[in-house]
């Protein structure tokens, strides 16, 4: 058997894997970038874009629109009153509490979730048909597109929002420093309510765009979540390029690791992969110095 | 605190008077079932349906004019768990007998315990190893993987097909329906030319298809749970895999289709009866039972009555069975519930003597395939 046009699928599949992976990691590098925490509760707020849209279409009858702008509203509301009701308040935020109150969080969360929703899985509609499209000898979806195009769209975005806008620089401001960022005047606690508005609304938002591929229930969030962090980790928590180079690579490394090598290690290739990254090169493959993130 | 020292006193009146006022005793049956936790879409169904056999049991008279109680507990499909629920069912609430658990595992932990007990269990779990070797207290209702195995191999012979890739998810249920699918390759003339596993989280199988793509396999079988193989089914169509494909009886409901959308079309698998309850012979003996069952589940809880819930359903029905032949001492019990001979009910048609357990053959399983949206049988 032909192995070319094999690879070019394995290539595709893993890209297409990896865009995903990326717009879960970019969610969790904007809140490092600007509060010092890694979220692990982003994974939870990609579940709750799916789910919550599902919600919206199926059971209470809204346009696929309307649903999805809802359920983004909805999990980005959640998201706030998560960083109010935990974050805030505490008096003396350390960064391992911190990680340890988003676990917490993130189980909560979920609980709540499969209270209100049910343990069923749930599929959405395509946005755009459900036939697959021939690229090269490989087949896409047309969803795919879809991600392609939202994570573009989300890091030109991002590099505007955070070198262009005033909000944006405060905000990385506080994450090279953030007694002088507020020194000079910027509240940081706004911008850390900020950060999670954003990342949450963007988890959302991911959570959404992949629920026709990959379906949605109360616990895609875990490991989504995980494989979003590795992404982020490979790219040195940058919330652009890096991250989304670090998503695609991990999204191809684990579909031909399947193709090639066994299917049976593909997510010990992507735990594989993150603690090298770990030990070898704690600030991302593509970072040059430890200061330089957002 | 003369209020406290009445209502304490009425409280103990009445606790008095209900354990007096009782003419007859009800019979205690207990329930163990994973309602939360990862099988929970075993647990509660089961625990569902085993409740409404035991109200229509006491709304009909009881058994020999004693009411049944049904104690159930939730086990969260945790075996440290299910072995506790069964010492307290057995030493505290004193049961007769134990339904469940939903899940091989906790069967194979709490078996022990009843047979130390001496008292019988009637599991709703598949595994081959709770009657194999046989268990004087042991039952179970669910049909064994490997009948499953046997009826999609017996399709593919008569159809001619030998060559066959292997997909299944790298769980219990996965690995068990693998070992059985590599097993009866060989009696059935049918050789594996991949074999492969997938995570029960995954999202995405095109590259494990891809391989099969570039194989000379003739037929796909794919073993697992919701939603990998409808994740599979719908990247098999992604692809534009030619050879039919083939799923286990663990996703044989509606559910499978409505995720697998379109993709699910021609999708053929093993399943029990109940799904295709409707379209049955009416000469085939379960018909009868199963449209029942079908319908009243749907009425008291407002979906359809599924295989899950139907093991809990049997095992009620076989132990009415049971207890309708003779006392209600746990020793009686199972020397009676080796008696049942063609019980038809919604797993299949059971005879259990004292060296077959599992009580069901081949003929409890038929092969659907998925056409507009509803499931027809293969002729």
């Amino acid at each position: 058997m032909d192995l070319l046009p094999q690879l070019t699928q394995y290539a595709f599949s893993g890209l297409s894997t990896g865009a995903i992976y990326a717009l879960i990691g970019l969610g969790f590098a904007i809140i490092y970038n600007s509060t010092g925490i890694i979220n692990f509760a982003q994974g939870e707020f990609v579940m709750l874009g799916g789910v919550l849209t599902h919600f919206f279409l199926m059971v209470l009858k809204f346009p696929l629109v309307v649903s999805m702008a809802v359920a983004i509203l909805v999990a980005t509301a959640i998201g706030v009153a998560f960083e109010r009701l935990t974050i805030r308040p505490l008096k003396r935020p350390t960064p391992l509490s911190m990680v340890i109150i988003t676990i917490g969080g993130s189980i909560f969360i979920r609980g709540v979730a499969m209270l209100i929703w049910g343990k069923d899985t749930h599929s959405l509609p395509p946005f755009s048909g459900n036939e697959p499209l021939v690229i090269a000898g490989a087949t896409v979806m047309p969803q795919h597109l879809w991600i392609f195009g939202l994570t573009l769209l989300v890091i030109a975005a991002n590099k505007y929002f955070f070198y262009y806008t005033i909000s944006g620089k405060a905000m990385r401001a506080c994450s090279y420093n953030r007694t002088a960022a507020s020194l000079v005047g910027i509240d940081v606690r706004r911008m850390v309510f900020l950060s999670f508005a954003i990342s949450s609304a963007m988890g959302a938002m991911a959570g959404i765009i992949i629920a026709p591929l990959t379906m949605t229930a109360y616990d895609v969030g875990v490991m989504l979540g995980l494989k979003g962090f590795c992404a982020a980790i490979i790219g040195g928590m940058s919330s652009g390029f890096g991250t989304v180079l670090g998503g695609l690579l991990l999204g191809l490394l684990e579909s031909l690791g399947a193709g090639l090598i066994s299917s049976g290690y593909k997510d010990a290739i992507a735990f594989i992969i993150l603690l090298l990254i770990l030990f070898i090169r704690p600030q991302g493959l593509f970072s040059k110095a430890q200061t330089e993130r957002v | 605190m003369k209020r406290f020292v009445f209502s304490c006193s009425l409280f103990v009146l009445i606790l008095t008077c209900s354990a007096l006022c009782g003419a007859s005793q009800p019979i205690k049956i207990g329930a163990l079932f994973s309602v939360t936790g990862p099988p929970s879409f075993l647990g509660e169904p089961e625990r569902n349906a085993a409740q409404m056999v035991a109200d229509s049991i006491n709304k009909s008279g009881g058994i020999k004019g004693r009411q049944v109680q049904l104690i159930s507990y939730d086990t969260g499909g945790d075996a440290t768990k299910a072995v506790q629920l069964a010492n307290r069912l057995i030493k505290d609430d004193k049961v007769v007998a134990i339904i469940g658990p939903s899940t091989t595992g906790e069967t194979m932990a709490v078996m022990p315990v009843v047979e130390k007990a001496g008292v019988p269990l009637i599991s709703c779990a598949a595994g081959r190893k709770i009657t194999e070797p046989v268990n004087r207290w042991v039952f179970k209702t669910a049909q064994n993987d490997n009948l499953a195995v046997a009826k999609i191999y017996e399709y593919l012979q008569k159809k001619k097909l030998n060559r066959v890739a292997l997909l299944t998810v790298s769980d219990g249920f996965g690995s068990s329906g693998r070992e059985q699918l590599k097993a009866q390759a060989a009696t059935h003339g049918i050789s594996v030319l991949y074999d492969e596993t997938y995570g029960p989280k995954d999202t995405d199988m095109t590259a494990q298809l891809t391989k099969i793509r570039g194989t000379q396999a003739q037929a796909l079988i794919c073993w697992g749970t919701n939603p990998g193989p409808a994740v599979v089914a719908r990247n098999a169509k992604q692809l534009g895999l030619k050879m039919p494909l083939f799923m286990s009886h663990g996703v044989s409901s509606k559910k499978f289709i409505e995720l697998a959308g379109d993709a699910a079309e021609g999708v053929m698998l093993p399943s029990g009866k109940v799904i295709v309850a409707d379209v049955l012979p009416d000469s085939d003996p379960q018909k009868k039972w199963l449209m029942a069952f079908v319908k009243e589940y749907q009425k008291l809880h407002k979906v359809e009555g599924d295989h899950f819930g139907g093991h809990a359903w049997d095992a009620m029905m076989l132990l009415k069975g049971a207890l309708e032949k003779g006392d209600d001492l746990p020793a009686t019990i199972a020397a009676n519930l080796e008696k049942s001979r063609a019980f038809h009910g919604i797993g299949g048609s059971f005879t259990y003597t004292p060296v077959d357990h599992a009580g069901l053959a081949k003929d409890a399983f038929v092969l659907v395939e998925v056409k507009n949206r509803d499931w027809v049988l293969v002729k």
